[in-house]
């Protein structure tokens, strides 16, 4: 079984200050971290490889210093890591970073391509789903679990947001992971180490040769046109409650109607 | 503080730290009420291959280097000492001696294990009669022509009764003293061997710290570690490296307690506002912290002098000699920052008292190691 798993270094959201002129994430100072979506994906991946065998290529698009990403990411005991980065993808949207990335996968090949739900960066949820259309495989977005694999199928458990769905689907596919459908496990000492010691495999458009008019800022249809922090504008007044009052008046605000 | 440390030890350190705050501490209080030895944890650390870290590949180890092991048994003790010394008694005093003294049958049989986790090491040197004094050794090891037999009990031993595997010391030319000793690889099964009285201790309290007793125990002579009456050279040699292990412990537990205290006083309100705002507690902080990065250094020092294949038999005395009374005067003075909450069980501040020290005791005393220091002073 041979897997791509795409993973993306992303600030640690839960640390984030907003630069409340420009409307930008204050990025200077906040620790990187692999985006846990994909980290999940990671873990599924590790887990099917334990089940069947096989090789996991995990690829990743971003600048330089996403390599010490890819350095933990050998520590968890994966085989391959790809680090996709060009001056000329810079400013990508989710079209043209889509665009990019599978470019970057048919350079491999592939039985099942995981990605992660979504970057808590940006929260879009579209890469996956526009690789898997770029690449024409099937695809299962929002995977709380994996509940059989063989060869040639995959079933899961698709999350939806009061039920969910276990949909059988045939290989090759791409499935977007969520962060709860696992514990990833620890890196180990061994692979960690050794970690420094191996290859990552750096694809650039030269290597991939896409016309510079779908990539980069150039190729990118989306313009941002203005971000913003969302102001508090509901105030609710402060109450000191011992904990059943407390609890009654949360259930009664979250059940109006009862 | 970090200079002398490269990007692969950032990255160990950082799973370290991730692994002892998540799976460590959480445990840290009940293992030291109950004095339960936290085999769980134990289990955990195979998986993230923890008990090889400086062992060969060849030999099922990770590979990596000595300041990697040091920095683990730092991250380990800053949650729980306990759990620190496991992996120090396992590593310095029973994988290191192997990995140095052994045969290569030896290593065949032994190393690979012990490096995965699947044995448990330890090691017993300390008789109820020779502490300090271990040249008064008193337990016997006679040449039967196919095998050595040995009688005699030892005690303090950490890891006992868990461990699979214990490097003993034993007599062999009882009229020539320590030129007499010998070192051997006693497996826990072996008929005569039995595990004696568990201590009850002030500190580290889940470490299992208990007394052994070999009776007529048949050792084949391919277990005589390193050459015949050559023993306390391999002791002494085994000590000066878990000493750094020790002083690693000790650099853990006082960072521990700083962290715990730096949380605590800007927490705790007094005079209408927290007791961080104080210059006691300012000053008091800035010395500690002071003290336990100077530690910190003398222990890397001594780590990279070993690393290297440099002598280090003096730095790491100084290294815990300086380490372990840092941690008592952290630990001590972290307490008196904590007040009357510092003195009950609610908070981690007074185990870390405990626990400290230990440091200034095992592994050669605090007075042990000036002897070691001022030897090489007045030669």
């Amino acid at each position: 079984m041979n897997i791509i798993v795409l993973a993306k270094q992303v600030p640690n959201t839960t640390e984030i200050k907003i630069n409340k002129e420009t409307g930008t994430l204050i990025r200077d100072g906040v620790e990187s971290i692999i985006n846990p979506d994909d980290l999940a994906g990671i873990e599924e991946a590790l887990k099917i490889k334990d089940k069947l065998g096989g090789s996991i290529t995990v690829i990743t698009m971003g600048p330089k210093k996403a390599e010490s990403m890819l350095r933990e990411i050998y520590g968890m005991g994966v085989d391959r890591c790809v680090l996709v980065s060009d001056r000329v993808f810079a400013g990508s949207d989710t079209l043209a970073t889509s665009t990019i990335l599978a470019e970057a996968i048919k350079q491999f090949e592939f039985d099942l391509i995981i990605a992660g739900r979504q970057a808590i960066d940006g929260d879009t949820a579209q890469v996956g789903p526009q690789i898997a259309e770029l690449l024409e495989v099937s695809q299962v977005t929002y995977i709380e679990e994996i509940n059989h694999i063989t060869e040639n199928t995959i079933t899961v458990t698709k999350q939806n947001e009061e039920y969910s769905y276990i949909i059988e689907c045939k290989l090759p596919c791409l499935i977007t992971t969520l962060t709860d459908a696992n514990k990833p496990r620890y890196q180990n000492v061994t692979d960690l180490w050794a970690s420094f010691d191996k290859d990552i495999i750096s694809l650039s458009n030269i290597d991939l040769n896409i016309p510079l008019s779908i990539i980069g800022l150039k190729g990118s249809p989306t313009r941002v046109k203005k971000t913003f922090t969302k102001p508090i504008t509901k105030k609710t007044p402060k109450q000191e409650l011992n904990a059943q009052d407390a609890a009654k008046v949360i259930i009664d605000a979250l059940n109006p109607h009862m | 503080m970090d200079f002398l440390l490269d990007e692969r030890h950032l990255l160990l350190r950082k799973l370290f730290r991730e692994f002892s705050i998540n799976d460590v501490k959480p445990l840290a209080k009940e293992v030291d009420e109950l004095e339960r030895f936290p085999l769980e944890t134990v289990e955990k650390m195979k998986e993230l291959r923890m008990f090889g870290i400086s062992v060969a590949k060849e030999f099922s180890g990770s590979g990596a280097d000595y300041l990697s092991y040091i920095l683990a048994i730092i991250e380990l003790s800053k949650q729980c000492a306990t759990t620190g010394v496991i992996l120090s008694a396992h590593t310095s005093l029973c994988v290191d001696p192997i990995a140095k003294f052994g045969s290569k049958d030896q290593k065949e049989r032994y190393l690979h294990k012990l490096a995965t986790g699947e044995y448990l090491g330890a090691f017993a040197l300390t008789e109820p009669d020779a502490g300090t004094d271990a040249s008064s050794q008193k337990t016997t090891a006679i040449d039967k022509g196919d095998f050595y037999e040995i009688t005699g009990s030892k005690i303090f031993i950490t890891n006992a009764g868990y461990a699979d595997v214990y490097i003993i010391f034993a007599l062999t030319e009882p009229s020539l003293g320590t030129k007499g000793i010998s070192a051997f690889i006693i497996e826990k099964d072996m008929p005569g061997f039995t595990i004696g009285k568990k201590e009850l201790k002030m500190g580290i309290k889940g470490s299992a710290t208990c007394e052994l007793h070999f009776e007529k125990v048949k050792v084949s002579k391919e277990n005589l570690l390193g050459k015949l009456n050559k023993g306390f050279g391999v002791a002494l040699t085994t000590l000066d490296g878990g000493r750094i292990g020790i002083a690693a412990q000790a650099i853990g537990i006082a960072l521990g307690a700083i962290d715990e205290t730096v949380k605590y006083v800007k927490e705790r309100k007094q005079f209408g506002r927290s007791i961080s705002k104080f210059q006691n507690t300012q000053f008091v902080l800035a010395d500690l912290r002071t003290k336990t990065e100077a530690a910190y250094l003398l222990v890397l020092r001594a780590a990279i002098l070993k690393q290297e294949g440099k002598p280090f038999s003096k730095e790491s005395a100084m290294a815990k000699l300086n380490a372990a009374e840092v941690a008592m005067e952290v630990t001590t003075k972290c307490l008196q920052l904590f007040g009357g909450y510092g003195y009950t069980r609610e908070y981690p501040i007074e185990r870390m008292m405990r626990d400290a020290k230990i440091t200034e005791i095992y592994e050669g005393t605090s007075e042990v190691q000036k002897m070691v220091i001022s030897s090489y002073m007045l030669k």
